[in-house]
């Protein structure tokens, strides 16, 4: 068989992952189909199944911070995040929506795993960013379009660009597993270290985004009014 | 107390165990799961490999990893219903607890980054940090709320659950990882990849590594599974083999693969979900609003990767 035969695991993945199959067991027939592709043998496919996952365990270990965040949220956490996020209603939407990234990647860095879209985006951050949008007259079919999207972004930004400043987030544990495997020593700690400065930038670069939006908002709405006012007349 | 490091870390994988076991148990007792026998299977095979794992043998675990898959494939692990609370409940406790609520996770932060620094147990002390500052931050989690110790069970295994199958996902593709290294993927993908990237070229490494991030992102829809495949097949022999500093390159390879999150319809949770949440006019409103951030993030990534890591 070609070298190039064990790639077989590689369009695995791709394919399941395409199709939507189940994650776990894409992931389990892309590792079995390598290891045959390879020339190994089904029982040695097993045992380096076996021995692999074991080794990797360190990479589940956020398992252990679950019961504190779980008996937080039981106890109020989301709905005091809510009353401290109200009280930021009279700022303009774009730096609403600033504030509210820097707040979900500080979530992201204390490890605090929520899924924003649901518990804060949908109730909370769309409603404030958009009232802001009204209040200075962007109301118009398009601008409440770009509310939205922006406000799903911001959620976005804010958890991507945030999470690994946590040292027990799973892509933090899953990049030291896999430099280690390679032979790099390297620690969660340092890899959370250095995922921080695109975590400053990260907020530069939405709160300029931002910024631009809030321009875009009021000039729509200048215009809207200009328009309004010529009809009067 | 640095020999103390591998048996602290071992002692750490016992707990996950225990509370995978717990969890594997009330799922079997749950008559409100509609498929409780599967669901406690999956959970309690799971939390052999955590707690045994040290004296396990490797084609024990192997084939314990392969029950888990067909668990999993067979959609056999569903949840039941969980006590939340309500809304109402949990606004008086809030009102109640006040910013302390935030306490038992900042100190979980605080804790893990003192002991890691301090690194009183060796090698392992990162990762016995976070088992440690886990522990502390759920006794302060515990004594702020006075919860009885049946709702601190109940909540654990609520939030394991909510987590599922989909939260052991990167430990599964760091094995994968393991199994691609073994097979020799990272060497075919790294000979094909000499074919197109000028040998020795820092730059040309850098934005190969990084491209291949995000393009196999948004093929697959997860960063992680593309951090698994183009890190051996890319990242390693083209940019760390040629002095990369390991822990920067890896870092910022990571969230370079979120900016193809950030523009793949594949990654539904993220661009889809809130489309239908916001009830959004266009299917793709949100992706076409991340776009140019993504790209403008992408480029000052690979930027800070050439510039920081060499």
């Amino acid at each position: 068989m070609p070298d190039w035969f064990v790639l077989v695991g590689v369009l695995v993945i791709v394919v399941g992952f395409l199709l939507k199959l189940d994650v776990i067991a894409v992931v389990i027939a892309a590792a079995l189909v390598t290891m045959l592709a390879a020339g190994e043998s089904f029982l040695a496919f097993l045992d380096l199944l076996g021995k692999a996952f074991v080794d990797n365990r360190s990479v589940s270990l956020f398992l252990l911070t679950l019961p504190m965040i779980a008996l937080s949220e039981r106890y109020g956490l989301k709905e005091q995040a809510v009353t401290l996020i109200s009280k930021l209603h009279a700022l303009t939407p774009g730096r609403f929506l600033t504030i509210y990234t820097v707040i979900r990647q500080l979530t992201g860095i204390f490890g605090i795993r929520i899924s924003g879209m649901v518990q804060f985006v949908r109730p909370i951050v769309h409603p404030m960013s958009s009232a802001a949008a009204k209040s200075r007259g962007a109301d118009s079919e398009s601008e409440a379009e770009l509310v939205k999207a922006e406000s799903a972004l911001s959620e976005n930004i804010g958890n991507f660009f945030g999470q690994n400043g946590f040292v027990a987030a799973s892509g933090v544990l899953l990049i030291v597993a896999t430099l280690k495997e390679a032979g790099y020593d390297v620690t969660p700690e340092l890899i959370a270290a250095a995922s921080l400065p695109m975590i400053v930038i990260a907020a530069i670069v939405a709160a300029v985004h931002f910024w631009n939006i809030d321009r875009r908002l009021t000039k729509h709405a200048a215009v809207a009014q200009d328009s309004e006012v010529a009809g009067d007349e | 107390m640095s020999d103390l490091g591998p048996g602290l870390l071992e002692a750490t994988f016992v707990l996950i165990g225990i509370m995978l076991a717990v969890t594997g148990v009330r799922a079997f007792l749950d008559h409100s799961n509609p498929r409780r026998v599967t669901t406690a299977a999956f959970w309690l095979l799971l939390s052999i490999t955590f707690a045994f794992g040290a004296v396990l043998p490797d084609r024990v675990a192997g084939i314990i990893v392969l029950a888990i898959g067909g668990l999993s494939l067979a959609r056999g692990v569903k949840t039941g219903t969980f006590d939340e609370g309500t809304p109402e409940d949990r606004g008086a406790h809030a009102r109640r607890l006040g910013n302390w609520l935030f306490a038992p996770a900042l100190s979980l932060a605080a804790i893990a980054v003192l002991i890691s620094t301090w690194a009183p147990f060796g090698d392992q002390s990162g990762s016995v940090a976070i088992g440690i500052a886990s522990v502390l931050a759920l006794v302060i989690a515990w004594v702020l709320t006075r919860a009885p110790a049946r709702v601190v069970v109940a909540q654990s295994d609520r939030m394991i659950q909510q987590v599922g199958p989909i939260g052991m996902l990167p430990q599964f593709l760091a094995m994968l990882g393991v199994v691609f290294t073994t097979g020799g993927v990272g060497e075919v993908v790294a000979n094909g990849i000499a074919k197109i990237v000028p040998e020795g070229n820092q730059l040309a490494g850098v934005i190969a590594y990084c491209v291949g991030m995000a393009v196999f992102t948004i093929i697959v829809g997860n960063t992680f599974a593309a951090f698994t495949v183009i890190t051996t097949g890319i990242g390693i022999p083209f940019v760390i083999a040629l002095g990369g500093n390991p822990v920067i390159v890896g870092a910022i390879a990571m969230t370079t693969g979120f900016c193809g999150t950030l523009v793949t319809p594949m990654a539904a949770n993220f661009n889809a979900l809130p489309v239908g949440l916001l009830e959004m006019k266009n299917t793709y409103g949100v992706i076409k609003a991340q776009a140019p951030l993504a790209a403008i993030l992408f480029v000052i990534q690979v930027v800070l990767m050439y510039v920081w890591a060499f």
